[in-house]
């Protein structure tokens, strides 16, 4: 109970003395988070709409894979691309591994099946009658899409949160690709490990507190945004 | 055709926000290319070199006077070894000297230099069940098989395991059962595993300093014996047999570290937090 408290202390104490490391740290973790989210949201909503809406050969061994991802280990990402970065593999040249760029490849290997796979299965609880009025009505494409994105708002949102929840909690492929180097690739969940591993509680216990606060005010900003409007 | 246009111009857009990302980037690094962008340099060791804070003290000094960005990969010995043959790694700073000849044997590792060295203890659990003690690290360890005490051992391939198994070779004994717990995990995870299941485990005395605050459980029993020396080496990894490996900043490392000012400053770090030295000047 009271490493609990020293914890919560210490980690109030680092954010108003502005602890210039934590403060990188939590920044990093931030950008490297949205970045992988960003591109799991741009290639997976249109995809997982396409998925939804339409019905063509070997869709559903496409759905069981994506489905399949949902659940794909982090490790397992980051084993992957860290064998694919490596500088003898494929793509050794580019040097990315050790990167903020590594780390974000991890995410978004983690993140796209899973908004992929939610955004589809909201765009196929979408009623065929309904796609059928808005065909009578004169509809265009585009029109008709407007609408259908606004229909699904809320899932999407869903979507995008439980992409997010994952890359923000990742900790083993963030690790393996990025290597935890100080002032480069050390995001909040890789130094709780590392605190932990040198014996520091009461700091890994801060950070933690810390990185639950930036959980908590995004997926809080996520919900507000899914639900205004809710009402109308 | 409507909606192969729509989602063109999802990709279009796609494309738009991922090169709008490409170019900040790259307007970050011509920034810093004009104060001449720092070379990276890709450092291999091991978890205790990282855990006791050394690094910290020791790599902003190198990286200050060459203009070079270091990459601390902190894993196990054996790791970091491999790393070396794979070519995945500049320089390696490691502890295990018989694993490390072979590297240098296969080519793979160039210009190795002895830095530092400490000293392998065994802690135990403050009852003592084995009842070891004094400087013998073999009979300890038979003792410990004899009273089935539990033994924690790292199981990771590290300098560290490397160390605990050549003792149990030469002690002529096999380890095996419920009471040899293996973590597979780092030098002060695994340390914690035997402060709470009350175990016997080979450490090395420096990050058994810098821990020894949350191991309320836990002594040193062995110390002190000739054959438990802990010898650092640093080596570049050859730039000959691997591509893309930075050899120019690598040999300004290892020459860094051999140093008579680095030497000292090895030598001094965590005298004011422990009392004493937890690495000791050691070049040839």
């Amino acid at each position: 109970m009271e490493l609990i408290f020293d914890g919560l202390k210490k980690a109030v104490e680092m954010i108003l003395t502005g602890d210039r490391e934590i403060l990188e740290i939590t920044w990093l973790t931030l950008r490297v988070c949205f970045m992988a989210i960003l591109i799991s949201s741009i290639i997976g909503l249109p995809l997982g709409m396409f998925l939804g809406l339409t019905r063509f050969k070997g869709r559903k061994l496409i759905l069981v894979f994506i489905n399949i991802g949902m659940g794909l280990p982090p490790v397992v990402a980051g084993l992957w691309i860290s064998m694919l970065l490596w500088r003898s593999g494929p793509l050794g040249h580019l040097q990315l591994l050790y990167s903020p760029t590594a780390i974000v490849m991890a995410q978004v290997l983690v993140s796209l099946p899973i908004v992929t796979g939610l955004t589809s299965s909201a765009f196929q609880q979408i009623n065929d009658k309904m796609l059928l009025q808005i065909k009578a009505l004169g509809a265009t494409k585009i029109q008709t899409i407007a609408l259908l994105l606004k229909q699904t708002k809320i899932a999407i949102v869903a979507a995008i949160m439980a992409g997010f929840g994952r890359v923000i909690a990742e900790v083993g492929a963030a690790q393996m690709v990025g290597g935890n180097i100080q002032g480069d690739t050390r995001i909040l969940t890789t130094s709780i490990v590392m605190e932990v591993s040198k014996g520091n509680f009461d700091v890994a216990l801060a950070i933690s507190f810390i990185l639950l606060t930036v959980a908590l005010l995004i997926t809080a900003a996520l919900t507000l945004l899914q639900q205004r409007k809710r009402v109308s | 055709m409507l909606k192969n246009r729509f989602f063109a111009m999802l990709f279009v857009f796609m494309l738009l926000i991922l090169s709008a990302c490409g170019n900040t980037k790259s307007d970050q690094a011509n920034a810093k290319e004009e104060k001449s962008e720092p070379t990276e340099l890709i450092l291999a060791t091991t978890t205790s070199t990282q855990d006791t804070g050394l690094l910290d003290e020791l790599l902003p000094i190198f990286e200050k006077e060459n203009n070079v960005k270091v990459k601390t990969i902190a894993v196990g010995t054996g790791q970091a070894l491999e790393m070396g043959t794979k070519g995945e790694a500049d320089v390696l700073l490691v502890h295990a000297p018989k694993s490390e000849e072979e590297l240098v044997t296969s080519g793979d590792a160039v210009n190795r230099k002895r830095v530092m060295y400490n000293d392998f203890i065994l802690v135990g659990p403050k009852d003592n069940p084995a009842g070891v003690s004094g400087e013998d690290i073999n009979a300890a360890f038979q003792k410990i098989t004899e009273v089935k005490a539990n033994f924690v051992t790292r199981g990771d391939d590290s300098g560290t395991h490397k160390k605990e198994l050549a003792i149990w070779t030469a002690a002529g004994i096999q380890p095996t059962g419920d009471t040899y717990i293996s973590t597979g995990q780092g030098m002060g995870a695994s340390l914690q595993i035997a402060n709470e299941k009350d175990g016997y485990i080979l450490t090395d005395r420096a990050t058994w300093l810098a821990q020894e605050k949350n191991l309320t459980n836990l002594q040193i029993v062995v110390e002190g014996g000739k054959d438990l020396m802990n010898i650092y080496h640093v080596m570049q990894v050859n730039p000959e047999k691997h591509d893309m490996v930075n050899s120019k900043d690598a040999e300004k490392f290892v020459d860094f570290m051999v140093s008579s000012e680095t030497q000292d400053v090895i030598e001094s770090f965590g005298k004011e937090d422990y009392g004493q030295s937890l690495f000791f000047k050691y070049t040839e």
